[in-house]
């Protein structure tokens, strides 16, 4: 690498906080340049502005650019806070909790410590491994996925700052009201016996001793892992959504999806299940559905249940779980998720 | 000759790049390794790794969650 990019990749570390002050600024500036810039775009081709190719270009130029600034300003954020959050950490705040107390803060943990789907099972493990209550682990086990700074993000660019709050808070108590409601229902005798059969282990809390210039690396190493492998969603995403914008008709999807079709959370809530997919990939296409008619109720609980309720997952989840623990877990979750579907469809608008 | 195990499932990819890291990284500094891939849950879970990927060098658990930068990897061998 030459000279000056090497001491321009230096330049966060040596001087974290003027580096943040600069990006938030530059961030700025850069949304609130995006409309014009798309429509001045959209002007420049030759296109008719109304036409239902102008309307799909103008929309995906717009929004592609919006969603990735906003995604990757979110996860920058989220990088940073994740470094006050370790696994080890949120575990030995966990251990021993008692229920209720510890279901909140569980799913709240849920929310900032990083978390990769991957790594759910070896960290179901840790946690139980350390003395964390079931229920309480599995509180956490379902907010961490289910509101991640991904879909939060997405939402808030696609639908708003309400819409994203809404979702947060409702994954929150739906993790919250399973996890407890698991745990009273004492079903530790249901873990895998080669899980129960494992070594004790005490959790310790290590000091977190990062410097701000850490934690800005910890962020846009974060940004660079997020958003690279996401981005391609999101195009295909937004463009599926560019197209149903520019050539469906309006309302078309209120028959199906709409308010009106009580069926339509529960199947919303089956169709799901099989569908594994992150934040990213769902989230335009469920604007777009948004758009043509679908009520908000069954188009949340579809994606609640996309992300949180996965057979990938659950596969998974088996090794650790016995069946009927397994089959408890999904039922719990999966009503949780039903129920604010009915809630938001009849509630809200 | 250095131990080290890499341990992950292998369903996001990430324990698969950290083993090319440190094979490549190896291999440039002339280190000899023996690499080893643990992916069963349950030799990850007995091990201690919460997050995946996780590296073990030597019987010394050094990494785990994410793949490691580059410097790191060079730090360790």
């Amino acid at each position: 690498m030459s000279e000056l990019a090497l001491n321009a990749r230096a330049w966060p570390r040596r001087h974290p906080l003027p580096f943040l002050g600069v990006a938030v600024v530059a961030w700025l500036a850069l949304y609130r340049a995006l409309g014009p810039l798309s429509e001045a775009l959209v002007g420049w081709l030759p296109l008719e502005r109304d036409s239902h190719l102008g309307s799909a270009v103008q929309f995906f130029l717009y929004d592609t650019p919006k969603v990735l600034l906003l995604l990757a300003g979110v996860v920058f954020v989220m990088g940073m806070v994740n470094s006050y959050f370790t696994p080890e950490r949120t575990r030995s705040l966990l251990a021993g909790r008692a229920e209720g107390v510890g279901n909140v803060m569980a799913a709240s943990l849920g929310v900032v410590t990083p978390f990769c789907s991957c790594s759910a099972v070896p960290l179901f493990i840790g946690f139980v491994q350390a003395g964390v209550p079931l229920g309480i682990t599995l509180s956490f086990l379902i907010a961490a996925p289910m509101v991640n700074e991904v879909a939060l993000a997405l939402l808030f660019a696609l639908f708003g700052w309400k819409i994203a709050l809404l979702y947060m808070a409702l994954g929150l108590t739906v993790a919250i009201v399973a996890g407890w409601v698991i745990g009273r229902l004492k079903m530790e005798h249901h873990l895998e016996d080669w899980v129960r059969q494992l070594r004790a282990v005490r959790p310790e809390n290590e000091p977190a001793r990062l410097s701000w210039a850490d934690r800005i690396d910890a962020g846009l190493a974060s940004v660079r892992e997020i958003v690279g492998r996401v981005w391609p969603y999101i195009l295909a995403g937004i463009a599926v959504g560019a197209a149903i914008h520019g050539y469906v008709p309006a309302d078309f999807l209120a028959g199906v999806m709409g308010r009106d079709a009580w069926w339509a959370v529960p199947l919303a809530v089956l169709v799901g299940v099989p569908m594994y997919s992150n934040a990213a990939g769902v989230i335009p296409v469920v604007e777009a559905l948004l758009a043509k008619g679908a009520a908000l109720g069954t188009v949340l609980a579809f994606m609640m249940s996309v992300i949180a309720l996965s057979l990938p997952e659950m596969i998974i989840l088996r090794k650790v779980l016995k069946l009927r623990l397994l089959a408890t877990f999904v039922g719990v979750v999966a009503a949780g998720i039903l129920l604010v579907g009915y809630a938001f469809n009849l509630f809200l608008l | 000759m250095r131990e080290v195990k890499v341990l992950g499932t292998g369903c996001c990819g990430n324990c698969q790049t950290t083993a090319r890291l440190i094979e490549e990284v190896a291999l440039a500094r002339g280190v000899e390794i023996r690499l080893e891939k643990v992916e069963r849950l349950e030799d990850i879970a007995a091990a201690g790794v919460m997050r995946t990927p996780g590296v073990i060098v030597d019987g010394r658990l050094v990494h785990s969650g994410g793949v490691p930068r580059r410097e790191v990897v060079e730090a360790w061998l």
